[in-house]
Parts: structure tokens; sequence; C-alpha cells
């Protein structure tokens, strides 16, 4: 097993105080079971999984309580026997004391696993392969809880010949204090590459390279005895440079191939793929043993008498595994994940997640407070810094000046947010913060804009059906107007025969109106149709009425008609007058 | 503990930068005295105290914590900057009237540290020297380091005598004399026929500027500042001076002589390094220091003034903006030949 001739490396970084000798000599230890389990359903970078449990039910180890929802989702799974006694919102560590969906499980202490069933990896499909690993729950176990089956797939067959020829397991570990992956190569090495081999077998990947800081000398000598051991071909471990974020997924690429993956592509696109040596792991114990992802390694270490690596189940309450690290006196509130990346804890009775891989019991000697903001003098320290080669100084004028076009020019959604210029600063600026509110502020004003965008479209698509409308409804009016018409037209030609007043004078009236008036004025044609149609049925009305009746009423009609005549015959005469 | 990560920082501070910038000065402050007597220990007492007295009074006006800014170092870095650049037997309110510009003017008016565009230094000295050229071109002689008559000369006043102690320095003499005296006169000849301009520099002035050296150096390796800015600013006045003596060595000085006189190596380590007025990016960095070299080369060849330093570095300030847009380093995957 030879290292690889040429190690490549990324620029930027930082070397805090690695602190790993607290904890990295401490084996794995299980942690005790807990009383009670809280186990989000959303334990992924994806969609949250569909709840499958009610209250009260009986659940065994190792049972499906969430699916996957979804490509972009991953299943959870109850990480011991006993009960659901609740499913609803909790608290789960996040830095704002969010809450989210989980399923509370009290603990029957039987630890009693359901089927475990382990699939032949080797012979079948591909895809049966990807669904099994989201069934297990499977996500980044770095930090990041990626969806692992997504980044599995390899792309189109005219990329790379449909492979991911490059496969890197991440073992760097940067982060200070952290010690779980240390713990993992040095006890679980075997499993870590068999996972790995799997992996190799889905995606048709060529080689392995395995990357670990130079720093855990007994994790590198541990992989490459078990590297030799397993006889895996074309696999190397390969020590790379401690700086920090060496463990960055690109940082980590870039150094062990010279590949440099840009912001907001996957690596699949460039050939190479990164998983955390975690989540090797998982993948050999749910393929070949039947395991979901129900427990991981999580460090305690910190201000506490006795720092730790233990295997936790998933859902275990931070507060019941403090006492197992004993925190001194001074303890001024707990970290979860490294100093670098990691957050404060607001509340310590929130679970143990897929992502949680340290919590550190912080005191004030430790973790001091910061010293002043000064203003920028434009050193450029924390550009030396950057791993991702941005300016920070810039990104902070902008980002302070609330300036976000700007910032976007000199691509702020580049920074990976791992804090080397924050750390480096001589003006004490806490940059990070600054480049998350950016981050956050252009991300609020998109989603406004989508939703202005939204509306607006919706207003223009009423408007435009207003004035279809209106159109329509001018142009059946102009359609009637036309057939009217022509029935009047029609109409006059039948009733001229009918020596009738009232009918004359409808025909009169309606030739009237189509000589005198512009012929497209439907309105007009219309009342104008409308009062010969109403002369019209006057004068139509009247033999009608008068077919069923006697002769002596006939007659008096008739001379009341004639009356009626000679009436209309005086008003007839003296109306041309009136109208002229 | 911090609100949010990273929660731990590395020991560092502006008040540490510019603290191991004025340690850096020692070494050419130290030549300094040893060739031309403790005068110049006098200028950097008061300009001290005025770039702090300048620096309180600002910071009092504007409502900002008064000793954060005060210990921060910064003041005392312009204040040391204004006293090395003027003669040291300049009269006393020289270098003060000097500094309170800087302080005040250039540096709070635009917003304090971090904020001001021009170097304050060199922005003061381009006042002085336009405003008293007679007084900034009287230098000590070499070897003259009587305190009592350089006491007289700083706090005189009317009774200053400096005919017995002042003689032009070996850039003015260069200038002058092929300018305006002697249509025969050469390079060498004018700096052989004074037993004090020495071969390299001018005598003494050039342990001045080893000493800057020396320290600048440090400060590089301390990463207090990067190499680009001195490497190309000594490289271009270098290559100019080269080509342009090889091609009339009668005319034009020397390039070794080009950076060790005048405040060339001064302004290479101490005043183009100035993060707050130059430019940041690599690329960004050679060209500014590149641009202010040419300039003064220029300046001190055929302009009117002694040396063109300060002039130069205020009209590369103006560049700054610029530049750095123009130079803005590829981001991690964006290089040429990785994107997509």
């Amino acid at each position: 097993m030879k290292s690889l001739a040429q190690l490549f490396s990324f620029k930027g970084g930082v070397k805090p105080a690695s602190h790993k000798v607290e904890s990295a000599d401490c084996p794995i230890r299980p942690a005790p079971m807990p009383a009670r389990l809280i186990v989000p359903l959303r334990q992924s970078a994806g969609h949250t999984a569909q709840c499958l449990v009610e209250v009260g039910q009986k659940v065994q180890k190792g049972q499906m309580i969430g699916a996957a929802e979804g490509v972009f989702s991953s299943a959870t799974h109850a990480p011991t026997s006993g009960t659901v006694v609740a499913v609803g919102p909790e608290a789960v560590p996040h830095p704002s004391g969010l809450a989210a969906p989980c399923v509370v499980i009290e603990t029957d202490g039987e630890d009693r696993w359901g089927e475990r069933t382990p699939l032949d990896w080797r012979g079948g499909d591909p895809e049966v392969l990807r669904g099994f690993i989201r069934d297990a729950g499977i996500v980044g176990l770095g930090g990041a809880t990626f969806p692992s089956h997504i980044k599995l797939k390899p792309g189109a067959a005219g990329e790379f010949g449909g492979r991911i020829p490059t496969l890197v397991i991440n073992g760097a570990e940067c982060e200070p204090w952290i010690t779980c992956d240390d713990r993992l190569m040095r006890e679980r090495a075997e499993g870590i590459l068999r996972g790995a081999a799997i992996m190799r077998h889905l995606v048709g990947a060529e080689k392995i390279i395995v990357g670990i800081e130079d720093n855990k000398p007994q994790a590198v000598a541990a992989m490459r005895a078990a590297a030799a051991a397993l006889g895996e071909a074309q696999l190397d471990v390969v020590a790379v440079p401690t700086r920090y974020p060496a463990g960055g997924e690109k940082q980590l690429i870039r150094v062990l191939t010279g590949i440099e993956i840009p912001y907001g592509k996957l690596g699949t696109q460039f050939g190479v793929q990164c998983f955390n040596v975690g989540t090797a792991y998982a993948i050999h114990r749910a393929v070949e043993h039947g395991e979901p992802l129900i427990s991981r390694l999580l460090t305690l270490t910190g201000n506490v008498a006795r720092p730790g690596n233990y295997e936790v189940l998933i859902g275990t309450p931070i507060e019941t595994l403090l006492p197992l690290a004993e925190p001194r006196a001074d303890t001024n509130g707990y970290l979860m994940g490294g100093p670098m990346m990691g957050f404060t804890l607001p509340r310590l009775d929130v679970p143990v997640v897929k992502s949680s891989n340290c919590v550190i019991a912080a005191s004030p000697a430790l973790f001091p407070q910061a010293p002043p903001e000064m203003p920028c003098i434009r050193c450029g320290a924390c550009a030396r810094a950057c791993p991702a080669e941005l300016q920070p100084f810039e990104l902070y004028w902008h980002s302070r000046a609330k300036n976000f076009g700007k910032a976007q020019e000199y691509h702020i959604f580049d920074c990976i947010e791992c804090g080397c210029c924050s750390y480096v600063c001589p003006s004490r600026i806490r940059l990070v913060d600054y480049f998350r509110f950016a981050k956050s502020s252009i991300r609020a004003r998109e989603r406004e804009k989508s939703a202005a965008d939204l509306a607006r479209e919706r207003y223009e698509f009423r408007l435009a059906r207003d004035e279809r409308e209106k159109q329509e409804k001018a142009a059946k009016l102009a359609a009637k107007a036309a057939e009217t018409k022509a029935k009047l037209a029609a109409q006059a030609a039948a009733t001229t025969a009918a020596a009738d007043d009232a009918s004359g004078e409808a025909q009169k009236l309606g030739a009237g109106g189509t000589a005198s008036e512009p012929a497209d004025d439907p309105k007009k044609a219309l009342i104008a149709a409308a009062m010969a149609r109403a002369q019209a049925q006057k004068a139509a009305s009247h033999p009608e009425n008068t077919e069923a009746l006697n002769p002596e009423v006939q007659a008096e009609i008739q001379d009341i008609e004639a009356r009626r005549a000679k009436l209309r015959e005086t008003a007839k005469a003296a109306q041309p007058q009136d109208n002229n | 503990m911090l609100e949010n990560s990273p929660y731990v920082l590395q020991p560092a501070s502006v008040r540490s930068v510019m603290f191991r910038v004025l340690v850096a000065l020692l070494p050419g402050i130290a030549a300094y005295v040893w060739f031309f007597g403790a005068a110049i220990l006098v200028q950097l007492a008061l300009c001290s105290i005025a770039a702090l007295a300048g620096e309180w009074a600002m910071l009092a006006l504007r409502r900002k914590p008064a000793w954060l800014f005060l210990s921060d170092g910064s003041a005392l870095v312009t204040a040391w900057l204004i006293a090395l650049t003027f003669p040291p037997i300049a009269p006393w309110w020289l270098g003060v009237a000097a500094t309170l510009f800087a302080i005040v003017v250039i540096k709070h008016l635009y917003g304090g540290l971090g904020q001001n565009p021009f170097n304050p230094a060199m922005a003061a000295y381009c006042l002085m020297i336009v405003a008293y050229p007679q007084i900034i071109s009287q230098w000590p002689a070499v070897g003259f380091t009587d305190f009592a008559a350089q006491w007289t000369a700083i706090f005189g006043g009317a009774e200053r005598h400096l005919d017995a102690i002042v003689m032009a320095t070996p850039l003015d003499a260069l200038r002058t004399t092929l300018h305006t005296a002697d249509a025969r006169a050469t390079v060498a000849g004018i700096l052989g026929s004074h037993a004090t301009f020495g071969n390299i520099g001018g005598r003494g002035w050039e342990w001045v500027a080893l000493g800057y050296l020396f320290g600048g150096i440090w400060l590089i390796q301390q990463r207090v500042i990067t190499w680009h800015i001195p490497a190309a600013f000594l490289g271009t006045l270098v290559v100019i001076a080269g080509i342009a003596s090889s091609l009339n060595p009668a005319t034009y000085a020397g390039p070794v002589f080009q950076a060790f006189t005048g405040g060339a190596m001064l302004c290479a380590f101490f005043i183009a390094t100035d993060p707050v007025s130059g430019a940041t990016t690599p690329r960004g960095k050679l060209i500014f220091a590149a641009g202010i070299a040419l300039l003064t080369w220029i300046i001190r060849t055929f302009g009117a003034y002694p040396d063109g330093i300060a002039f130069a570095t205020l009209l590369m300030n103006l560049c700054v903006p610029l530049i750095d847009m123009k130079t803005q380093p590829p981001v991690f995957g964006h290089k040429k030949g990785s994107d997509q």
C-alpha cells in the first residue's frame, strides 16, 4: 500500500490548537441506554421522513419509523426496542433551539432487534442497492447529512462512462477536539473499507483514496493494515498535511486529486465523490449486516474530567450523556460540533442526531470572550486564510453595507463558512457572521422576489383575462347585432306582404336604423332591433288574440280597432313633424 | 463565550500588527542616530505626542472609545513615518503640524482607522514640501552629531544657524547640479566629488536604508506584510534605473543608488505597504508598487522635488479601487480550465 506520489494542496487554511490528545486515546464505549429517545424525522439535508408509527405502538430495534419521502430524503429507524409515547414537535439540536417533528420512544431495555436482512450487493441491481441505502437511513456523517444514495448515483453515460472514477474517503477530521473518526479508523478500519468497497461497486470507481490528516498516525497505520488485509486493489491511504479545513469535502478532494469543485456543483460531474469514514462504515453495517443507521460515534470533550468517545443511539438526549464526561464546575455552555463550525446548544434536552459528532463543554478559559471589534484595516489576512480563495474583507464591506448584489459578484455563496477568516482577523471582526447574514438576506430577498413575481404574474394574468373577456363580449355583441340585423331584414321581407301598419312601421324603423346609423354600432342596432321586435310582436298579437272569439265580440273589437287605427293615423301624421 | 462559530481565535490584533511595524523601524532608526545624531529621536517624540493628541481629540469629538483606538498603535506608525521623512533638524512645528494634518484631516475626517484612501504620512509630507520646500531641503551633514546644535536647530526659532550643519542630500545634489549648474556634470562626478556621498546610496543614508531593509524582511517573515509590494517596488525601480543608467550613465543614477537613497527602502517596506490605502490583491499589489516606483523615478529624475515617493504614493493611492477591482483573483473552483 504505497501513498500517492503527488499531493496537491489547497490555498489558505489555519492551524488552530488541535486539542485531540484529550480524547484521542479513549476507546469507543457504548453510551448507556437512556429512558427515552427523541428521534427527529428529518435527519438528512433532504425532506422530512414520513412517519410510520403512532403513539402506543411497540417498535423493535432497527424498525423503520419514518419512510423516505421522495428521492431527496432518507429514512429513520427506531434505535432500540420500546414504545412510541409521542409523535410531534420536539426541540432538536439547532442554533435557534428549533422544534421539529420527532418520534419519542420509551425504551424497554431489551434492545430487541427486528428482522435484519443483509443485501447481496455484488450481483444485484444498483438501483435496488441505492434504495436499500436510502431506506437504511444512510446520510453523510461528516456533518452535512446529505443523503448518501444521491451522491452514489453516477451521472449519465456520457460523463465518465456512467461511473464515478474516484472515491474519496474522508478521515481527515480537521476540526479541533473531535476524535470520533480517529477512533473509528483505529478500531473499525475493516468495516470502513468494506463500506468503501460497496460504494466502489455501486459507482464503478476505479480507485479509492482515503485521506487522513497526518496528526493521526495510528489511524493511518490501522487503515493501511486493514487495506493490506483486505487486498483491495487501487486503494490508497494517504496522510495529508494537518491544516484546517483539510477535511472540508472540496478541500480534501482538491488535496487528493487536484480537482476543484465549484459552488453548486456535485462531485459526480467531475468524476469524484467524497464520503466520511463514518458513512462508509454505516453503509457496511447496513448492507452486510442489515443494520440501519441507528447510532453514531460522538466525542465528549472540552472542559470535562473524563473526555471520551462513545457509540450513542440516535435520539439520546445530550443531557443524559454529559454525566459520563463529568463536566467541570466552571463549564459555561456546550458546543455541538467543533469550535470552528459548530454551534452553541441553546438547551440540553435535545437529542443526538446523525450529524452530531462532538459535544464540547466550554469554559471561559477554553473559549474566551472575543475582544472588541475594530475597523477593518484591509490587511488581507482573511484573504490569505480563505480556503475558498475569496476576498473576505471585500465581502465584509459589501455585506455590512447590505450591498448584496456586489457580495454575490464577489462570490459570497462560495463561502463554506469554515471560520478561517474570523479566526485570523486582527481587527477581531466576526466575518462569518456577516456572511451568514448576507447569505440569508439574499435568500430571503430571492424568496420575496419569486413571491412577488408570482403575484405579478397572477395580476397580469387577471388583466389579460379581463381584457380577453371584454373583447369576447364585444365580439359576441357585434355578432348578435349582425345576426339580428340579418334576421330583421328577412323578417321585414316576409312581413311587407301583410298590410299591417305596425309591421311597416317596424321595417321602416329597422331600415332607418341601418341607413342613418353606422352599421358597426352594435348597441344602436340592437336597440333598434328590440324596438322593431316589440312592434312586430304587438302587430302580430292582434289576429292571434281575436282568432277564437264570437262574431259580436269580433265586431266590437273591429270597431275599436278601426278607432285605434284612425287615432294611430293621426299620431303618425303628427310624428314626423315632431321628429323633424 | 462567543455567540457564533468560530469559537476560537488566533491571537492577533491591530495593536500587535502596528507595534511590529514600529519594532521593524528600529534598526533603521538606530543607524539614523549613529550617523546623524539624536535629533531624529526628538522628532520621533514630537510627532508621537502630536499624533496621540490629535487622535485623542478626534476620538473624543467622534465619541469613539479613546483607549481602544489610542492604543492600537496606528497613530504612532503615522507619526514615526512622518518624523523619518522630514529632516531631523527641521523646526519642531514642522513635524507637529504635519502629524496633526495627517491624523486630523487625512485619517479622521475620512472616517478614522481603516477608512483613509490616502497614506496619511505621505499626504502630510506633500503638504509640507509644497508649503516649506526650503526647510525640507536642509539635511544634516553626515557625522555632524552635535546634539546641542541640533537642539537649537529644532527649537531655536529665529536663532537657527544651520550653515555649519546643513548639506544637501545626495539626491538633491544630483538633481540641482545636473539640472542647473554644470552642463558637463556627470552622476559619477557629482557623487565622487563629495567624500561623504559614498558609493551606494550616500554615506550614512545607505546604512539607514539597510536598517529599513532588515526590518522590512523581518516584517515579511512575521507575515505583517507580503513580499509583493517591496519586491515590485524595488524591482521596478532597479530595472528602470538600470536601463536608464546603462543608456546614459552620465545623466542617470544607477539602480543600486536609486534603491538605497532617499526614501526608497522606507517606501518599499513601510509606506507602500500600508494596507489601508494600498492595493490588496496579490496582482494588485504588484501593479500598485510598480506604479509607485515608476512615478518615483520619473519625479526624481525629471521633477522639481528631490524625492518623488510621497507624490507617487498618493497618485497610486488614487488608483487603488480600480486596481483592486480589476485584479480580483479567481475563486476556488472558478479558475480557467476547471470551470465546466
